[in-house]
């Protein structure tokens, strides 16, 4: 089976034209397979995007990207419970669960798994499928060894894996706003200032050394998680589905760049080394597939 | 409302029983559980002699089995769940999918809760825990209001417990990866947070400098007291301003809160701190026992300043109950 890169949704706070417009070059040159789309970080930007969802996945689907819808990550009042049931209930597209509780609804119909669902184990994957998961987007804490049991588990299942190998990883979702807190606000009052920041707002150690990245109610690693060398190693084990995570940078030339290494016209310490060069300041990691801490990075030392 | 106590040993146990707890939870000592930490926990003797004593003294025990199990060797997990059965404990505490799959398949007798950890904030996600698995109490995550809270016990037929008292994560439970970016131990899977494998502590300047992994958390002036570097708890610097950015390092303390959380129809309140020694737990649980009893006979909370002096750093703070700590 051929590799399919994805992209998934975008999690920053990003002007609503200019979201849309990202969607509209995607459509027209980014070569992914799949394109994740909706407002997944915090249900006070959802509204913003509303309008232009319908001329974003319209032009998505004329390009023959499949799309898939995805749903928020926290699920508390309810308004955002409405607002789960109502992308469900109605939705043209397949869906992509990031809540335990959007499962109740999906049951029985074939849907995707998000990385902020707690899959951890081939128990909790079987399950999943027989719920009528047909993909699952790993949580990207998962090392190799999970990665390849897991692989075992969805072949059994027909399940097929994906993974994120490019992007800020999410690694913590909170009730409270972190980016209003930053700036002396409360969530309620925010003021939207989470749209300030494109890629998330730094975070620094007292020390002065960068650290985490903040994206509203969303904590993320300053690092750019890049798997490359490991995406064959992944095929290997059957895992065929790659995740890109939108950023400011040219994700254009990130998709081609990761369909390069996928195809061979490219060699991954290469692509690395290009990958490196556009991300700019924030270190690349691997750590998490590597079996170590998320923020290192193994084996990629810059030639 | 039921008190539901922590204990990280047997001690601590009997001394949660002794203390009026109605029920004490702890974990088997291995990575099942959320507190795997060094020198602590029950061996399967121990929680068999733990549960002899809390049913002597009319409590019960409640067995936390509650990190993500393994991929590839989930057998530990799947004993944990055997072997609390059998130890005779009156329900377990799960968070993971599969591993509550298992359970009540197995076990149909056993009684199942659902974690913290499972991190179920709305009624349609603890619904489905309850049809698929069977679930008769679900440990509310520490995102919602008291609100929430009330809303929720009125759409859904369940048993609720809360929070009241103890360390408070500030991230959603079980869905944060924090520790692991640094450390490469994480509560989901290692039981751990923060762990003190990881943590260093240098002098530089006269300052007292706390590290988790490679990265500084903390700086503390001469005489200022210092804190365990927990990661989201830390010092951080966002638009060159210096702050608690996640979380001060504070405790939660929601005794306050006791008529609201009756109100919201909440049945058992929980105290954090299986980690905690057996004075600690003693201390906290008698003083949360006498509050309880009073606000039950008499309707009114009386004031907790002794709980306050035994809130981490002193100071405590009502969490997300209150919508204002968003």
């Amino acid at each position: 089976m051929s590799a399919a890169l994805t992209l998934g949704p975008v999690l920053f706070n990003w002007n609503p034209e200019r979201w849309r417009d990202f969607y509209f070059r995607v459509a027209d040159e980014a070569p992914v397979d799949t394109v994740y789309v909706g407002e997944t970080v915090c249900s006070k930007r959802a509204p913003f995007l509303a309008e232009h969802i319908p001329a974003v996945v319209e032009r998505l689907a004329a390009a023959g990207k499949e799309v898939v819808l995805s749903t928020p990550a926290l699920v508390t009042t309810e308004r955002e419970r409405a607002a789960v049931r109502d992308l469900i209930e109605h939705a043209e597209y397949r869906l992509e669960a990031n809540d335990i509780g959007a499962l109740a609804y999906l049951a029985g119909k074939p849907h995707d798994i998000g990385p902020l669902v707690n899959v951890y184990n081939e128990s909790a994957l079987a399950w999943m499928a027989g719920n009528g998961a047909a993909r699952v987007c790993l949580p990207p804490e998962l090392t190799r060894d999970a990665l390849r049991a897991l692989a075992g588990e969805a072949a059994k299942h027909a399940v097929a894996l994906e993974v994120m190998v490019f992007g800020r990883l999410p690694l913590a979702i909170s009730a409270r706003c972190y980016h209003a807190r930053a700036h002396g606000l409360h969530k309620d009052g925010c003021q939207f200032v989470c749209n300030q920041d494109d890629d998330g707002m730094q975070v620094d150690t007292l020390d002065g050394e960068a650290f985490l990245a903040v994206n509203g109610t969303q904590t993320m690693s300053y690092t750019y998680n890049a798997l490359l060398a490991e995406m064959a190693e992944m095929s290997a084990m059957g895992i065929n589905r790659f995740r890109l995570s939108p950023h400011s940078l040219d994700m254009v030339a990130v998709a081609r760049l990761f369909r390069d290494v996928l195809d061979g016209r490219t060699a991954a310490g290469e692509a690395r080394n290009r990958l490196a060069e556009m991300v700019g300041a924030a270190p690349l990691s691997n750590g998490f597939y590597q079996g170590r801490e998320g923020v290192a990075l193994v084996g990629m030392e810059t030639d | 409302m039921e008190l539901i106590c922590p204990a990280g040993t047997l001690a601590a146990l009997r001394a949660a029983v002794d203390a009026g707890a109605d029920s004490v939870y702890c974990g088997f000592r291995d990575e099942t559980n959320a507190r795997n930490f060094p020198g602590l926990n029950f061996s399967r003797e121990e929680l068999r002699e733990g549960v002899r004593y809390a049913h002597a003294h009319n409590s019960q025990v409640f067995v936390a089995i509650n990190t993500y199990m393994a991929a590839g060797r989930p057998q530990a997990w799947f004993k944990a769940v055997d072997d609390a059965h059998a130890c005779g404990a009156d329900a377990v505490i799960l968070a993971d999918i599969g591993l509550l799959d298992y359970a009540s398949k197995t076990h149909k007798d056993l009684r199942l809760h659902l974690s913290v950890q499972a991190s179920a904030s709305n009624p349609d996600a603890i619904r489905l825990y309850q049809q698929r698995f069977g679930i008769r109490r679900v440990v509310l995550p520490r995102v919602l209001t008291i609100q929430d809270i009330a809303k929720l016990n009125k759409e859904v037929d369940i048993e609720t417990e809360v929070f009241v008292f103890g360390g408070m994560c500030p991230m959603a439970e079980g869905r944060c990866s924090l520790s692991s970016y640094a450390t490469g131990n994480s509560p989901n899977v290692q039981g751990v947070c923060s762990p003190a494998s990881h943590v260093r502590y240098e002098q530089r300047d006269g300052d007292l400098v706390s590290r988790l992994g490679d990265f500084t958390i903390n700086v503390f002036e001469d005489g200022e007291p210092a804190g365990y570097p927990t990661l989201c708890k830390g010092r951080f610097v966002s638009h060159d301003k210096a702050q608690y950015l996640f979380e001060e390092p504070t405790s939660l303390n929601a005794v306050d809160l006791l008529p609201e959380l009756k109100a919201a129809g909440v049945m058992a309140l929980k105290i954090e701190g299986r980690q905690r020694g057996r004075a600690y737990i003693a201390a906290v649980v008698k003083q949360l026992r006498e509050a309880v009893d009073a606000f039950e006979r008499t309707g009114k909370v009386p004031s907790s300043r002794a709980l306050q002096d035994l809130a981490e750093g002193h100071t405590d703070t009502a969490g997300a109950y209150k919508k204002t700590w968003r």
